[in-house]
């Protein structure tokens, strides 16, 4: 390798990565770096894809800055570990070796952080030692010489505080003065093996001097972290409490959510009144307001939920109680074979399956992650509500039970409750066949408590917006347009006494599938609605108002589809097609998830084989109940 | 492969010399309950549990106390180390870990014992 010099280099962007221990604010530092979109938490390893930033040094050196996942070490437990190990390296494909390294530490925490920062040194490449959250340590009277510790390191070292602005100065002139200098070649990188246990008792005792040497005046020990967590992790309160926060969180997406759906429901509804004012008939008039309109607004109006759902989620991701709450169900959890940590996950996956998929990068064990990639589609997300709203509007009296309960909440929760158990038995028979194999240890950080960073919880959340309404633009809108064109195509014959759809393309198909279905209740309206519904789920409702010919805006559809579906379904089908709607594998993007996650074919589709065959059981077992006790 | 049962056999003749059967794994410490770290080794896991707590600070000498244990079964376990992290574990793993008395804590207790091995 040669000198690289910069000062002259304009177009030339000089590559640094961000490393360092989780919480130890490094995404936050990342945030304030580069004004970027990503979001930050408290749970270890929330970092996991590929985070970069550009940005320009007081000198002019033109920066792209990397923010790469938590790690504690250079030895990779876990997927998104091997990335921050390989980028490192230089062994990551398709990504060049970094410039330098910043390797970020919590000041009030160097005694851990200091020997990723030993790990780094060895390879013998730029490098410079961030002391993050420096305010913190001077607050609990903690002094460190840095001018010790750099000459000790050999390395630049600096005071960061990620939160303020003004608190990057130091590392930014930095960073300058490193880019200004050549670059000795050294060859460690190739020579570079994974620590043995001697070398970490090893690092261990340097950094034990190195602290005697650099650090002046301890600080005092958190306090309010050890106060919350008697509670928090109590063996009595602390489970309530988590259940109470799980309660207040779910009983959140329903009602704070309620007034902005109506917002985008009568945004939608003026947007057609508009459409079918001002348009001649013809088919793209249809295919605009049946298709398009009609069926990405039955997606957007999703979007409020999701939002509170990752609300709730990002706040307890930066508060650090995620940790305890994975903590707290890990008892549980191992016993189907799972790992605490599967917990968040899961949590996602009740807003939608593919960031839950995502977040199981976390997971070290590639059995414990696999399980849970592959039950995180059995937790209730936020596509399969319109089926279930319009099912229970249409067949679940709306009484009260045992004194209070609303009957249609309570096979709401039963839906829900459905799920979550049918996900802890599939982990179970899945860690006692397929994916039989050694438990994982569970070694994870409990983190200080800290207030959520408002800038991290909305960078956070818009992220997730821009996801769903690219969701929306691509995967959704195609499909749509697919299904008007199936269920338009072919054109009715003259004298034709069924509904238009029934001649269609679409109609030919599930009246193919109609035999299929019929054991299960299922009759070729509701087959048809299934076809575009196996790529998003939330497409069955609309595509029911097209087969049941049902013209008109969003809201009047659905209102006049319950009248309907009341009239014309037995509650034997209804029940069995709820039945289905909890099982079934009804998302092309989270197969497609799965497929990125495992990189192979091989477990989306087994994915999809023992999902569907989950669905078929358990519409045909409730279908056939309700008919004998009298539902047909 | 020497490091592990060696370690452990070393970890236990250090106490056993000192006139202390106070040693126990960390796993069977009770909540509240403080100590220094002797030895770790991978146990039943081997070398990737070993490095495992090693690198969440798990060391030969380090402090550690039993803040707070789960509601099922008393497991998994949330240990401080030297007063600065805290890390869950469960017991299982934590057995890997063998720890004894603190010395300024055995101080407290029974003043006039001095215990010089753990500082070693």
């Amino acid at each position: 390798m040669t000198a690289i010099t910069l000062a002259n280099e304009e177009m030339r962007l000089a590559r640094i990565a961000l490393v360092g221990p989780p919480n130890s604010g490094k995404t936050t530092l990342f945030n304030t770096l580069t004004g970027g979109r990503q979001k930050t938490g408290n749970y270890p390893g929330v970092t996991v894809e590929r985070k970069s930033g550009r940005l320009r040094t007081p000198v002019g050196h033109a920066i792209e800055l990397l923010d790469l996942p938590g790690s504690y070490s250079l030895r990779a437990r876990s997927p998104d570990e091997a990335i921050t190990r390989d980028v490192v390296l230089g062994r990551q494909a398709r990504e060049a070796l970094p410039d330098a390294v910043v390797c970020v530490t919590d000041a009030t925490n160097l005694g851990q952080h200091l020997r990723l920062l030993l790990e780094l040194r060895q390879l013998g490449r730029p490098l410079i030692l961030a002391l993050n959250m420096m305010d913190i340590a001077q607050k609990r009277g903690c002094q460190i010489s840095l001018e010790a510790l750099s000459r000790r390191l050999g390395i630049p070292v600096v005071t960061t505080v990620a939160m303020r602005k003004n608190g990057v100065q130091d590392l930014l002139s930095q960073i300058d003065t490193l880019l200004n200098q050549p670059l000795v070649a050294s060859g460690a990188i190739a020579d570079w093996v994974e620590p043995a246990p001697e070398a970490i008792r090893t690092y261990h005792r340097e950094v034990e001097q190195l602290l005697r040497e650099a650090v002046v005046q301890e600080g005092a020990p958190e306090r309010l972290t050890r106060q919350l967590d008697q509670i928090f992790l109590h063996p009595v309160v602390g489970p309530l409490i988590l259940l109470g926060l799980l309660f207040l969180m779910f009983q959140a997406v329903f009602s704070w959510a309620e007034a902005p759906m109506d917002w985008i429901d009568g945004g939608m509804a003026s947007l057609q009144a508009l459409l079918s004012e001002h348009m001649a008939d013809s088919l793209l008039k249809s295919l605009l307001i049946d298709g398009v309109i009609a069926g990405v607004g039955g997606v957007v109006i999703f979007l409020p939920q999701i939002l509170i759902l990752f609300l709730f989620i990002l706040l307890l991701e930066d508060s650090g109680y995620m940790t305890r709450a994975a903590f707290l169900m890990d008892r549980l959890m191992s016993a189907v074979g799972l790992n605490g940590r599967a917990f968040i996950p899961l949590l996602s996956s009740f807003a939608c399956a593919i960031p839950g998929i995502m977040a199981a990068r976390t997971i070290a064990h590639p059995l414990d992650r696999l399980t849970t990639i592959l039950i995180a589609p059995l937790m209730t997300c936020s596509a399969r509500l319109p089926v279930y709203v319009l099912l229970i509007a249409a067949f679940i009296p709306n009484t009260t039970v045992w004194g209070g309960i609303g009957l249609q909440g309570l096979v709401m929760f039963g839906l829900y409750a459905t799920g979550i158990v049918g996900a802890l038995v599939m982990a179970g028979v899945l860690r006692l066949t397929l994916l039989r194999g050694g438990r994982q240890p569970l070694l994870m950080e409990l983190p200080s408590y800290k207030w959520p960073n408002p800038a991290n919880v909305l960078l956070g959340l818009l992220e997730r917006a821009r996801i769903f309404m690219r969701r929306i633009g691509t995967i959704i809108l195609s499909v749509l347009i697919l299904l008007w064109f199936l269920s338009t195509f072919p054109a009715p014959p003259a004298g034709a006494t069924e509904p238009p759809v029934y001649y269609s393309l679409a109609g030919l198909i599930g009246r193919g599938l109609e035999p299929l279905l019929a054991p299960i209740g299922f009759n070729w309206q509701i087959a048809i609605a299934l076809v575009p519904g196996l790529a998003a789920r939330e497409v069955a409702v609309a595509a029911l108002g097209t087969v049941y010919a049902l013209s008109g805006d969003e809201g009047t559809v659905t209102e006049a589809l319950t009248a309907t579906l009341a009239h014309d379904w037995t509650l034997a089908t209804a029940l069995a097609l709820l039945a289905w709607y909890v099982f079934a594998p009804q998302c092309l993007a989270t197969l497609a998830a799965a497929r990125r996650e495992t990189n192979s074919w091989r477990w989306p589709t087994f994915m999809f084989v023992y999902l569907m065959v989950l669905a078929y059981l358990a519409a045909f077992v409730t279908y056939r109940a309700a008919l004998a006790l009298g539902g047909g | 492969m020497k490091t592990h049962g060696e370690r452990e056999r070393q970890a236990f003749a250090l106490a056993q010399a000192v006139g202390l059967g106070f040693t126990q794994p960390l796993g069977r410490m009770r909540r509240g309950s403080v100590g220094r770290v002797l030895a770790v080794s991978g146990g039943m896991g081997g070398h990737d549990i070993e490095r495992g707590l090693l690198e969440m600070g798990f060391v030969e000498g380090a402090r550690v106390e039993v803040l707070h244990h789960g509601f099922l079964g008393q497991d998994p376990l949330a240990v401080r180390i030297n007063q600065t992290m805290t890390i869950a574990l469960r017991r299982c793993e934590a057995n890997a870990v063998l720890v004894g008395p603190l010395r300024d804590a055995a101080e407290e207790v029974k003043p006039g014992l001095t215990l010089e091995y753990a500082s070693s």
